[in-house]
């Protein structure tokens, strides 16, 4: 008979994950944070050129509107942030088409959180005191490691992640048998640096602790403020653990029209890379002509955490029902 | 001829890759933040036999490798070429030492083994995980001695060597594992 009625995770995991969801709370309900609930399926969806998204049509009497399974929570809490809800947190569901593997299920779960006066340093000591409260009883820790992107890409590459030089980019991935490489970057820049940092940067991070990138280099941003000293960075942090990526954070944007830019800017890149089209938010750029309070927010897969609490090698051993098996 | 996108690739799956027929092993899916995901692919050449690592753009697709596993007889040796026939059809091809490899020490008239074939072409021999074959020379043994412990070089009706217990007396049929070439039991006849 086949087993594919049962559980990928063991009972055991389902136990860690419900003690997981409860410290959550009790963290952000000690700091008065308010927990939301926004809707899983919406008008509009994420703009990111390389997020695709389910979709699905809602019939109402004689009208037919195709709706999209949210990516991730952000356009709705910023919406609620606009509104005056104040510092607000979310565990929900999100749905990333065409993502799978041994860290990736196209419906996962994420903590995403938003505290209403704070800047990314603010963010991060934040993210630390969470992560840190999560998994001190299950994991023992080295103190958490902070480092700029270009700092951290720098000692581990000898690159330079500001400068593009094809030259150097090009020797580099050559003398590590990775001529691909080339033909996968060829001018771009930033997809370069995705390129060496996924391969040589991201693996390192993280070993005995958690890990903290920040200072992203202006051309790795949607959603993240400029930096206000220097222009060629944006206030986005990235959080690691063993090589794994949990969580990615910003210093919240506040300019709606630079922000209606920013997603013209990815829907053009999308119809040029010939990915599904998407629906600009309008909704958000209104909430945000409104004003979004100066803020910063993370979301935290924690699917991937749980991997971290319990050793698991795949996400599949996290998850009641994975993918196979929904 | 069908095209296999990176989200498709999965181990055993045969592809061409610089116009060389390969086996993928291993994907993994490696997406960094908001960035353009990869997908880090171990990948076995099937001409060579060499692994490589590749990485691709999510997304990317190859085209698919006609490579067929084919259970066959192996007939004889020519000097040049091996023979080996489908029982099914009685279709012949020949073999030539490189396509043969290794399996040729393992091969005895009248054996099954498998035939991959490229574009009905043949790729590479794979001898069944375990033969029966005759030690035609060793050393005679030391009385009294059982089993484990020390053994010696047998030769075997295909030429190949491998080592047996002491015990193991020449003319003796026994069974091999011709995955890591260590002698597993006596063949009772």
């Amino acid at each position: 008979m086949s087993n594919a009625w049962q559980p990928t995770c063991s009972i055991e995991s389902l136990r860690i994950r419900a003690k997981l969801l409860h410290k959550i709370r009790s963290y952000f309900s000690a700091r008065d944070v308010l927990e939301v609930e926004t809707p899983l399926l919406s008008h509009s969806c994420g703009t990111d050129p390389y997020l695709d998204f389910f979709t699905t049509t809602y019939k109402c009497g004689n009208q037919s509107n195709k709706l999209f399974l949210q990516t991730s929570p952000e356009f709705a809490m910023k919406r609620l942030l606009c509104a005056g809800s104040g510092s607000i947190y979310q565990i929900c569901k999100a749905f990333r088409k065409g993502e799978s593997g041994r860290f990736h299920n196209p419906e996962f779960t994420l903590l995403e959180w938003y505290r209403v006066g704070y800047n990314l340093d603010h963010l991060m000591a934040d993210v630390e005191d969470l992560l840190v409260f999560l998994s001190e009883e299950s994991l023992s820790l080295s103190t958490t490691e902070k480092y700029s992107y270009r700092e951290v890409f720098l000692n581990l590459t000898g690159l330079d992640p500001f400068v593009f030089s094809l030259d150097q980019y090009s020797a580099f991935v050559i003398e590590h048998n990775q001529a691909e490489a080339l033909t996968i970057c060829g001018y771009d820049h930033s997809l370069w640096l995705d390129f060496i940092f996924s391969h040589y940067v991201q693996p390192s991070l993280g070993l005995s602790g958690f890990c903290l990138v920040y200072s992203y280099p202006a051309t790795q941003s949607s959603l993240a403020r400029i930096n206000v000293e220097n222009p060629t960075i944006v206030d986005r942090v990235e959080v690691f653990f063993k090589g794994v990526e949990l969580g990615n954070g910003y210093y919240e944007l506040q300019d709606a029209q630079e922000q209606s830019q920013r997603f013209d800017k990815e829907i053009y890149i999308r119809q040029e890379t010939g990915r599904p089209l998407v629906v600009k938010d309008d909704r958000l750029i209104s909430a945000l002509h409104q004003g979004l309070p100066d803020c910063s927010g993370i979301a935290i897969g924690l699917d991937r955490l749980l991997m971290i609490l319990t050793e698991s090698a795949s996400i599949d051993d996290v998850l009641s029902f994975s993918i196979q098996r929904a | 001829m069908a095209i296999y996108s990176t989200n498709e690739f999965k181990s055993g799956l045969k592809v061409m890759l610089d116009n060389d027929p390969c086996a993928i092993i291993e994907n993994e899916f490696v997406k960094p933040g908001k960035g353009q995901a990869f997908n880090r692919v171990k990948i076995r050449n099937l001409k060579t036999g060499r692994v490589i690592e590749r990485t691709f753009k999510s997304g990317d697709s190859l085209e698919s490798a006609d490579v067929v596993d084919v259970e066959m007889q192996y007939l004889y040796n020519d000097g040049e070429f091996r023979h080996f026939m489908t029982p099914e059809s009685f279709e012949q091809y020949q073999c030539d030492a490189k396509a043969v490899g290794d399996a040729s020490k393992w091969l005895k008239d009248q054996d099954m083994c498998t035939v991959t074939l490229w574009n009905d072409a043949p790729l590479s021999v794979t001898p069944t995980n375990f033969v029966e074959l005759t030690i035609v020379e060793t050393d005679p043994g030391v009385r009294g001695d059982t089993s484990g412990g020390g053994g010696k070089p047998a030769t075997l009706d295909t030429g190949a060597v491998v080592r047996v217990p002491l015990f193991v007396q020449q003319g003796e049929m026994i069974k091999v594992d011709t995955r890591t070439g260590e002698y597993i039991s006596r063949v009772k006849e």
